[in-house]
């Protein structure tokens, strides 16, 4: 059996998203910015694209611009509220401890450059507080910026709360909704959001293309400098076939959501209460207010990578936040900001299933980790210290 | 460019000498996990012969490659050859590591030595300090021994 379950680090392209690409490649091949009809023509597609993605979110068409991905995305909404507050002599940024690295790593340069930043506490569940975000609020706050859903641990913030909190205290409000987009419901108005990052890679779209949301009002910076493509915000001939697919991905993902949530809800809580059969092992994140297609576990006296290689073994890719799959020496930050400690956060497995996910697949996943689990565990020193009582257990 | 080599692969999937000696003449433990990797080592020592090792490990894949590999290499050795082996020994009969997955060679080496030591110590034979490295710290193990 071969089952990938890692869909929180990419996914699957959709028939109907490749085939929506196609045309862009072979036919409609022209440079929107030419002005014969090659050219014409492919401009007039990419504006269409341009609204149906804000019509998906809620928001104009004027309010989207095309990146490469979410990444980008993240670096160009944060650099453009930290230097637009700095006009105005703000000079301090409200986050959280588990972001996404384009977000830390983008906040790091800027801390550099003698910005504030506050990093929230995101507490055992992984969730944070509205009332966390207007506390930490200053005079001189010049954005807010917290991931609609964590990529690692899948806890879904109270974003439409936080984003009224900033709303109220005219703070700009970013959120990263890489995970988020097409997994939950996203309206920009009725959120209070001003700006938001999206992936189409995580949807079953293509790679490489994403979408920056951001507020008419605000008036953005550019990351790339050049031609006058995105109304001058984003230098770089178009990439109108990932466009087609990532639009058509996304409508029909949202189209689908109800029906997907409610189907991958079942299987990710059947695959949590199989793993919670494990002694010694805990789901990390909110059991509720959590994306559907992601369980996260921690299990003591094993180490993630290990883990992954003899799950791959039999044939399931899943993920780890273990030091040894990053490549640093330490374990996943995400797990650090939850407060699993160093030896449990280098035990832990992430497996993200999604709508093609069956419910065989799901009970082979259970018995495959418990396997493997049993097996590392048979080999560590530290598991026998454990059950020898020479040690005192982490979880219980 | 596949992860690991497949020397590594094979010693991770089916590791050689897996296990605990009760009886063992000399056990060595190093790393901590809270680097996640810690290697112990159990040998048994008969006429300056190590005619029995086991060990257990907490760790990568590489980590109990590293493991299995260094015990096959002193399987049957007397003590003075196995206190010769090295992490680049190990690292060549793997064929092989990542950069960043060298120090769990280097964990063998120190494992194999931590155990000698404490057959050393328990028996009262002298040694030469200088021969043992005193590993166990983490900033020891995960950073001096890069490369």
């Amino acid at each position: 059996m071969k089952i990938y379950a890692d869909n929180a680090a990419t996914t699957k392209m959709s028939k109907r998203a490749i085939e929506a690409m196609i045309p862009y490649m072979d036919t409609v091949y022209g440079n929107p910015s030419s002005l014969y009809s090659f050219g014409q023509e492919a401009k007039e597609a990419l504006e269409g694209f341009r609204q149906r993605a804000a019509d998906i979110i809620g928001c104009e068409a004027r309010e989207i611009l095309f990146t490469s991905g979410g990444s980008e995305a993240d670096n160009q909404a944060i650099i453009t509220a930290a230097h637009l507050g700095e006009k105005k002599g703000k000079k301090h940024i409200i986050s959280t401890a588990f972001e996404h690295h384009a977000v830390l790593h983008t906040l790091k340069k800027l801390e550099k450059e003698g910005f504030e930043v506050t990093l929230l506490d995101v507490h055992e569940n992984g969730l944070v507080t509205a009332q966390q975000v207007a506390d930490a609020i200053r005079e001189d706050t010049a954005l807010v910026t917290i991931m609609f859903a964590n990529n690692e641990i899948g806890t879904i913030q109270p974003i439409a709360e936080i984003g009224k909190v900033c709303r109220e205290k005219g703070v700009i409000f970013h959120t990263d909704a890489v995970q988020a987009a097409g997994h939950i419901r996203i309206n920009v108005i009725e959120q209070n959001i001003d700006m938001l990052s999206i992936s189409a890679h995580k949807f079953h779209g293509p790679k490489g293309i994403g979408i920056l949301y951001s507020k008419k009002s605000i008036r953005l910076e550019n990351l790339i400098e050049g031609g006058a493509q995105e109304r001058g915000k984003r230098a770089g001939t178009e990439n109108l076939a990932a466009i087609a697919g990532m639009v058509t991905a996304l409508e029909d993902a949202v189209n689908n959501l109800d029906e997907n949530t409610a189907k991958v809800t079942k299987l990710r809580d059947r695959l949590i209460e199989g793993l919670n059969e494990i002694p010694h092992s805990i789901l990390n994140g909110d059991a509720v207010s959590r994306l559907p297609g992601n369980v996260n576990f921690c299990f003591e006296g094993i180490e993630g990578e290990s883990l992954l290689l003899l799950l791959d073994d039999k044939g399931v890719a899943a993920s780890s936040g273990s030091a040894c799959t990053s490549g640093s020496l330490d374990p996943s930050h995400v797990l650090l900001a939850i407060g699993r400690v160093h030896d449990v956060a280098h035990g832990s497995l992430r497996l993200s299933i999604n709508e093609e996910t069956t419910a065989e697949e799901v009970e082979y996943i259970i018995t495959a980790v418990k396997d493997v689990v049993s097996l590392l565990r048979g080999m560590s020193p530290v598991w026998r210290n454990l059950m020898e009582g020479k040690q005192k257990f982490i979880l219980e | 460019m596949a992860l690991y080599s497949e020397k590594v692969f094979d010693h991770f999937r089916n590791p050689r000498n897996v296990g605990v000696i009760e009886d063992a003449d000399g056990v060595g433990e190093v790393g901590n996990a809270k680097c996640g990797d810690i290697m112990k080592i159990y040998l048994k020592i008969d006429n300056d012969i190590i005619t029995d090792v086991k060990f257990e490990t907490f760790g990568c894949g590489s980590a109990i490659a590293s493991s299995s590999m260094a015990t096959e290499m002193i399987k049957g050795q007397p003590l003075s050859e196995a206190l010769k082996l090295t992490n680049k020994a190990v690292t060549e009969a793997l064929d092989g590591l990542p950069a960043h997955k060298i120090h769990c060679s280097v964990l063998a080496e120190e494992a194999i030595k931590s155990a000698v030591k404490d057959y050393y110590d328990k028996n009262g034979i002298a040694y030469d300090c200088a021969a043992f490295n005193d590993c166990g710290s983490c900033a020891h193990c995960c950073d001096s021994h890069e490369e």
